[in-house]
C-alpha cells in the first residue's frame, strides 16, 4: 500500500510508530509491537481504519485460544495470500494497529482482539468476520463479569450486521451475544468448562447442560444446529470430514482448528488446504514449546484461567513431573480465588509436583486441600531442581509463563 | 460431638458461585475429615428443594441476575430461611450476604426483596469495590481475617448488629454505619471476603466447625498456610490473633 492512498498524516504515523517498534526491540524491552501501535495511534487516531481499509479481515475472540486460533486462521489464509497477523498477541487496538503496518501490502488480516475491545477494533476495520471461541471467568478483579462481556460484545456485533459471525455453539455465553439476525456459522466446538453458563443467556433460568446439546427448560432456548463440528482427530464440515493431523496436543486444539478451517472457508480457503497449513503448526508464541535444561526435558503451557487450566490438566494425564507456576500481577489478576475453581484433584496420581511463581503458596495450600503432595518453591528454575529428571511439564499463568520463557530463553543464548 | 457425620450443605453454587467461593466447602470438610470426623456434603442446586437438616451452609457470590433468582428461590422455601435464622450455622458471602437480608436495591433504583434472614439492607455503590481486605474478627481467638472483596454493593446494618470484623483495610460492607465487613449473628457469618475466605482464614473455618462440633479441634497444620497469611497480612500477624499482640505492647 503506497503512502498516499493512506494519507500523509498517517504515513508519518506510521513511520513514527515503526521507529519506536524499532528502538524498543533495539534496547531489548519487546518484541516492539506494542509501543510502535501506540505511537502512530497518537499521532492519527484513524491510522487503523486508514490501513485496514481494502483488506479482508478476521477477527478472533474469546477467553481462551485466541492466540493458537489467530496463528491457525493465518497459516490456512496464507496458502492463498499474504496475511497481517498481531502474532505477539498483543491483542489491544495498538497490537491490532502494529500488525497492519508491519504488512502494508498483505490484502488479508488476521488480527486477535481481547473481547473487551473487539468493539472499537471492528469499528475501525469493518472485519469480513469474526470468530467467537468461548467466554468464561478470567481476571474478576479487573475485567468484567463474563456476562456483562457478552453484553459488550452483542452490542460490537450489532453495529456490523453484514459480518460473518463464526462462534462456538456449545457455548451459551457465546450463543447468547449472537444476534439472531447475523449470518452465523456454528462451531460444535466443544466446551468443558460451563460454570459460568448456568444461566440461560435469554432468561437467566437454569441450563441443562448434562449429556447432549444444551437447552433451558424455562424459555426453550437452545443449542443451534452446528455445521461444523469434531470427530476424533478430525473436523467435520458441510462438504464432509476433513483429517488434521495437529502437532499441538488436546481437544482443545482441535477445536481451535475447527475455528480457523471455518473462518478460513468463508474466505474462500478449502478445508483440505486449512488443514494441512495447519498441522504444520508446532510451538505458538512459545505455548507447547519443548526445552532441555540440564538433566530436564521441559514443555511449556499456558492456562490463565479455570477454563484453560481445565483444558490443560487433561494433558497431564501421563506426566511422571509436573511444575505449576502461578503470578498475580495485574495482567493476570489480583485475585487468586480462581484456583479454588480448578480440578487439581485431577493431577496424576504418583506424578512428582512442585509449585512455584509469586503465589507458590497459594496454589501450595490448594494442592494441600487436594490431597496432592507437593514441593513449595516460589523460583520456577529452582522449583525445577526439585523434581526427577526426565521430562517435566510446565503449566503457567500468563506473566509467569513470559518470565519462565525469557529466563529460558537467557540462558539458551548464553 | 455425636457420632453422627457432620452435614454441609452448598447452596446454589450453580447460581452462585461467581468467585470460587465453592472452596469454602472444600476447607471445611478436609479439616473435618483431617480430625477424623465424617462429612456429608449435599449440593442444592437451583430448581431442586434445599434439605432442612444440615448443619453447615454455604451461599457464595454471583452477578446481579443470579442474586435475583437466589431471593427468589429463598422467598419460595421458607422453612430453609427459618433454619438458617434459627438452627443451622451459615456462612455467607458477598451476593450471598445480600440476598439473605431485607432488600437489594440495584443501579437503577430497582428494590428486590431478599430472604429477611439478616437484619441489613444492600444499595448499589457508585464504585466498584475491588482489592485485598483485612478486618479484625469480631469472634473470639479468630484474630485478623484476610479477602479479597469485589463487589459494588454497599451494606448497612440495623442497630446493635454486630459486623464479622472491623475492617483495617479495604472497603467491606462501606455502608452508612462505619468501617466494619459482613455481619455475625448467633448463627449466621457473612462477608464480603472471597478468596476463599476460609481458605485464607483457618480459624474462622475451625470456629464454623466447633457450632456444630461443640468443642475445640485439634490444631492442624498445613505447610503453605502460614506464606498465604503473611503475604497479605505481613511478618507477625501471619497466624496470632491481633489482641496478643496489642496486650504485649501495653505491658511495655
Amino acid at each position: 500500500m503506497a503512502a498516499t492512498a493512506i494519507g500523509p498524516r498517517t504515513a508519518v504515523a506510521v513511520r513514527a510508530g515503526r521507529m519506536a517498534g524499532a528502538l524498543s526491540r533495539k534496547v531489548g524491552l519487546g518484541a516492539g509491537a506494542i509501543i510502535a501501535g501506540r505511537v502512530a495511534l497518537r499521532l492519527d487516531g484513524q491510522a487503523l481504519s486508514r490501513l485496514a481499509a481494502g483488506r479482508r479481515v478476521v477477527l478472533v475472540s474469546g477467553t481462551n485460544g485466541k492466540t493458537t486460533t489467530s496463528h491457525m486462521t493465518a497459516a490456512a489464509l496464507r496458502t492463498a495470500a499474504p496475511v497481517a497477523h498481531n502474532d505477539t498477541g498483543a491483542n489491544m487496538p495498538d497490537g491490532a494497529l502494529a500488525a497492519l503496518m508491519e504488512q502494508p501490502d498483505a490484502p488479508l488480516a488476521v488480527i486477535e482482539v481481547d473481547e473487551l475491545h473487539l468493539g472499537a477494533v471492528a469499528d475501525a476495520v469493518h472485519p469480513a468476520a469474526v470468530v467467537l471461541l468461548n467466554l468464561s471467568r478470567d481476571q474478576l478483579d479487573r475485567g468484567t463479569e463474563v456476562h456483562a462481556v457478552a453484553r459488550s460484545l452483542a452490542a460490537a456485533l450489532r453495529r456490523h450486521p453484514d459480518t460473518l459471525v463464526v462462534a462456538n455453539a456449545d457455548d451459551p455465553v457465546v450463543v447468547g451475544a449472537v444476534q439472531p439476525s447475523h449470518r452465523v456459522v456454528w462451531v460444535a466446538a466443544g466446551m468443558s468448562w460451563l460454570a459460568d453458563a448456568g444461566g440461560c443467556p435469554r432468561c437467566g433460568r437454569r441450563l441443562e447442560t448434562g449429556v447432549g446439546p444444551w437447552r433451558c427448560t424455562n424459555c426453550g432456548m437452545t443449542r443451534p444446529t452446528p455445521t461444523w463440528g469434531l470427530d476424533e482427530g478430525a473436523v467435520r464440515h458441510p462438504g464432509g470430514r476433513t483429517e488434521v493431523r495437529l502437532t499441538l496436543p488436546g481437544r482443545f486444539n482441535l477445536g481451535n482448528a475447527a475455528f480457523a478451517m471455518a473462518a478460513a472457508d468463508a474466505l474462500g480457503v478449502p478445508p483440505d488446504a486449512a488443514a494441512t497449513a495447519i498441522a504444520g503448526l508446532g510451538s505458538i508464541a512459545g505455548r507447547y514449546g519443548v526445552h532441555r535444561r540440564g538433566p530436564h526435558e521441559l514443555r511449556l503451557m499456558l492456562a490463565k484461567n479455570p477454563a484453560g487450566w481445565a483444558e490443560t490438566l487433561p494433558l497431564l494425564a501421563d506426566a511422571r513431573a509436573v511444575l505449576l507456576v502461578v503470578n498475580a500481577r495485574e495482567a493476570d489478576g489480583r485475585d487468586t480465588s480462581w484456583l479454588w475453581d480448578v480440578p487439581f484433584e485431577q493431577l496424576p496420581d504418583g506424578a512428582a509436583v512442585a509449585v512455584a511463581g509469586e503465589r507458590a503458596a497459594d496454589v501450595g495450600l490448594r494442592l494441600s486441600y487436594a490431597d496432592v503432595s507437593h514441593a513449595t518453591e516460589p523460583d520456577p528454575l529452582a522449583a525445577l531442581a526439585l523434581l526427577p529428571p526426565g521430562q517435566v511439564q510446565v503449566v503457567a499463568n500468563y506473566t509467569a509463563f513470559l518470565s519462565i520463557r525469557r529466563r529460558l530463553a537467557t540462558e539458551e543464548a548464553a | 460431638m455425636s457420632e453422627s457425620a457432620i452435614r454441609i450443605a452448598a447452596l446454589l453454587p450453580d447460581v452462585l458461585g461467581t468467585y470460587s467461593d465453592r472452596g469454602n466447602v472444600t476447607v471445611l470438610s478436609q479439616r473435618a475429615r483431617w480430625r477424623g470426623l465424617q462429612v456429608e456434603e449435599t449440593v442444592v442446586l437451583a430448581g431442586s428443594t434445599p434439605p432442612v437438616d444440615c448443619d453447615l451452609y454455604l451461599l457464595g457470590g454471583g452477578e446481579d441476575a443470579a442474586q435475583q433468582y437466589a431471593a427468589e428461590w429463598f422467598r419460595d422455601h421458607r422453612q430453609l430461611g427459618a433454619t438458617l435464622a434459627e438452627r443451622a450455622t451459615t456462612l455467607a458471602i458477598c451476593a450471598g450476604l445480600q440476598v439473605l437480608g431485607e432488600w437489594m436495591q440495584d443501579s437503577s433504583g430497582t428494590r428486590t426483596a431478599g430472604a429477611g434472614i439478616l437484619p441489613l439492607t444492600t444499595t448499589a455503590g457508585t464504585k466498584r469495590a475491588v482489592g485485598e481486605v483485612v478486618s479484625e474478627c469480631g469472634m473470639p481467638g479468630v484474630g485478623l481475617l484476610t479477602g479479597f472483596e469485589n463487589h459494588m454493593g454497599r451494606t448497612t446494618l440495623a442497630a446493635g448488629v454486630a459486623p464479622l470484623g472491623r475492617t483495617l483495610s479495604g472497603v467491606g460492607n462501606g455502608g452508612a454505619d462505619g468501617g466494619g465487613d459482613g455481619v455475625l449473628t448467633s448463627t449466621v457469618v457473612g462477608t464480603y471476603m472471597h478468596g476463599p475466605v476460609l481458605a485464607r482464614n483457618p480459624a474462622l473455618a475451625d470456629a464454623l466447625l466447633q457450632t456444630v462440633t461443640g468443642e475445640p479441634l485439634p490444631p492442624l497444620d498445613l505447610p503453605d498456610q502460614e506464606a498465604v497469611r503473611r503475604i497479605r497480612l505481613g511478618d507477625g500477624a501471619a497466624a496470632r490473633p491481633r489482641r496478643g499482640r496489642l496486650g504485649a505492647a501495653r505491658r511495655s
